[in-house]
């Protein structure tokens, strides 16, 4: 039985221009990726900044191709975006012109849900997100927590099978983001979705993730896969400072520490060049 | 503490705006009765001066005549229906280039600012004829085409389209890359794409454009008048001017000025109807 997500030997190289000159080289943002993830599970990648994070997630949501190895979903190869793979990103990505109603409609839109169910399931939504009341209000007219959670909903409501969320709560100030982190962790809950989440936070990994895994600095491959048994946080008072936590949380320091140092350096050594 | 940062977000709305009270309802009303006396007062002021300095010898009033003078001029020529006249035919010529424009510039705008192969075609074009005064080719524009109306509605539709094109293009060049990205994760269709992405995240550029086309539809069209027409209301300033009918002259310029304030205002409101949604400024 193969998994619900595989990436097999997932490699990406850009293209890059040489300063000062016509020639290009070849630039290797992540190096042979090999992980799997099951259905309904919540996987947390974890990296050093410019590690690649971002580039594993284009290329599960389809936004870019692999130059080598495969990613499969449900035993078929990833070509190209597709409704069944919902991405939230740290940006919001929300029509500004569209109310927090007409920005969930939008992913409802897409898929072809009729007109007079897209309302009401857009509600439903809306409510899942804590947002009722919040229906006709602008993007700025909310905070960027209650956008976030606009935006949430919007890739809920088009029920893709996976959600794939790029430092979604990187923007955002820390009880926003706690509070955020918990209702996350409760519609996951709710809705079994498949959640593959990136952030380069540790705290946030170990709270969210029942694995987390340690990418590499640049080239990103994985170092290390950290099963994380904490049970169901959300019902759990004061988690974060439990010893259990920063077991994981020293333990995922450790694996990164030299990672992050690294990453450094080469930032270093590109400026220095 | 859990506690706290689980209850519903109403907590965190801090940029959301307050309830209207009735309190600050009265206080914005009593704002905007105080805005709308000073824009008036430096109006009056103005025409207090005007009314004033001619009496009392400080300008020729023979060049400059007093306001009430041009008042009764400018009434004589509505009531003798020329004023009527003049005003038609040149807001028939403006409203046609100007529409013109914004039929043709809107798309083609579009079309080179999503449409890497045609802007690469296309660009040196626009670079060259964007620098060229639109006036400087009036005689052109008259060479070609005469001096009827064909040539007045040519210079304005030409004179208009530049604003409205390039500001089209910088709309959809503008457009957020996360949307975009928003709108390819979603496998939305290039049609698609246009009509809810791209579209309505132009208009409040693409209407700056128009707004300034207005603006110019005016200008170029009283120019044109002025060089070869007989009617309009530039051909009316020129001719007064020219039968030193100096009051006359006066109440066609008020003419003018009061068109393109009225023409603005009404683009100003359709801008906002359309761009309710933006960030209202200092906000
Ligand atoms: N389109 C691209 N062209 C060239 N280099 C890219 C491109 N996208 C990303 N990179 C590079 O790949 C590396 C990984 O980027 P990214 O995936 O965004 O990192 P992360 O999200 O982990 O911070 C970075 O060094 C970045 O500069
Ligand atoms: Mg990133």
């Amino acid at each position: 039985m193969s998994a619900h997500i595989e990436f097999r030997g997932v490699t990406k190289r850009f293209e890059v221009k040489v300063r000062g000159s016509r020639q290009h080289t070849e630039f290797t943002a992540v190096d042979t990726i090999d992980l799997d993830v099951e259905r309904g599970e919540f996987v947390v990648l974890v990296g050093p900044s410019g590690c690649g994070k971002s580039t594993l997630l284009d290329l599960l949501g389809g936004l870019t191709a692999p130059t080598g190895g495969e990613i499969v979903l449900d035993g078929k190869q990833v070509t190209g975006p597709g409704l069944d793979r919902g991405i939230v990103f740290q940006q919001y990505a929300l029509l500004p012109w569209r109310t927090a109603q007409g920005n969930v409609e939008f992913g409802l839109e897409a898929t072809g849900v009729p007109r007079r169910q897209r309302a009401a399931r857009a509600r439903e939504f809306l409510d899942l997100v804590g947002l009722t009341g919040f229906e006709d209000r602008h993007p700025h007219q909310l905070s960027g927590g209650m956008r976030q959670r606009v935006a949430i909903a919007r890739s809920l409501a088009y029920d893709p099978q996976v959600l794939l969320m790029d430092e979604p709560f990187a923007a955002l100030d820390a009880q926003t983001r706690e509070s955020l982190q918990d209702e996350l962790l409760r519609i996951w809950q709710r809705t079994g979705k498949t959640v593959v989440f990136i952030t380069h936070s540790i705290d946030e990994a170990v709270y969210l993730g029942q694995r987390v895994v340690v990418l590499t600095s640049r080239p990103g491959r994985v170092k290390e896969t950290v099963t994380i048994d904490l049970g169901d946080r959300t019902k759990q008072d004061d988690l974060r400072s439990s010893t259990e936590f920063a077991r994981y949380r020293h333990r995922i320091w450790d694996l990164l520490h030299d990672e992050v140092s690294r990453a450094q350096q080469q930032e270093k050594e590109v400026v220095g060049a | 503490m859990t506690a706290v940062l689980e209850t519903p977000p109403k907590i965190d709305d801090r940029r959301a705006p307050a309830p209207k009270s009735p309190q600050r309802t009265l206080s914005r009303v009593a704002d905007a009765l105080l805005t709308g006396i000073s824009k008036i007062a430096a109006i009056a002021v103005l025409l207090a001066v005007w009314e004033a300095a001619p009496r009392l010898g400080l300008v020729d009033a023979t060049f400059l005549p007093p306001f009430s003078t041009v008042v009764q001029a400018w009434w004589d020529l509505a009531v003798s229906g020329k004023l009527l006249d003049n005003t038609q035919a040149s807001l028939v010529r403006s409203l046609s280039g100007f529409g013109l424009a914004v039929a043709a510039a809107v798309p083609l705008g579009l079309l080179i600012g999503w449409y890497k192969p045609v802007a690469t075609l296309l660009g040196p074009l626009l670079e060259v004829f964007r620098n060229t005064a639109a006036l400087a080719l009036l005689p052109v524009f008259v060479l070609l085409l005469g001096i009827g109306e064909t040539s007045k509605i040519a210079i304005v539709f030409y004179a208009c389209a530049w604003p409205i094109l390039l500001n089209t293009i910088s709309a959809v060049r503008a457009v957020d890359p996360t949307l975009l990205r928003l709108a390819r994760s979603m496998d939305l269709s290039g049609f698609r794409l246009f009509q809810k992405v791209i579209l309505p995240a132009a208009v409040p550029t693409v209407f700056t454009g128009i707004r300034l086309a207005g603006a110019v539809s005016i200008l170029v069209l009283v120019a044109a008048e002025m060089v070869g027409a007989k009617a309009g209301l530039g051909y009316l300033i020129n001719a007064s001017q020219f039968n030193f009918a100096i009051p006359q002259m006066y109440a066609g310029i008020i003419t003018i000025s009061a068109i393109g304030v009225l023409f603005n205002q009404v683009l100003v409101s359709l801008e906002r109807r359309f761009t309710s949604w933006r960030v209202p400024v200092g906000a």
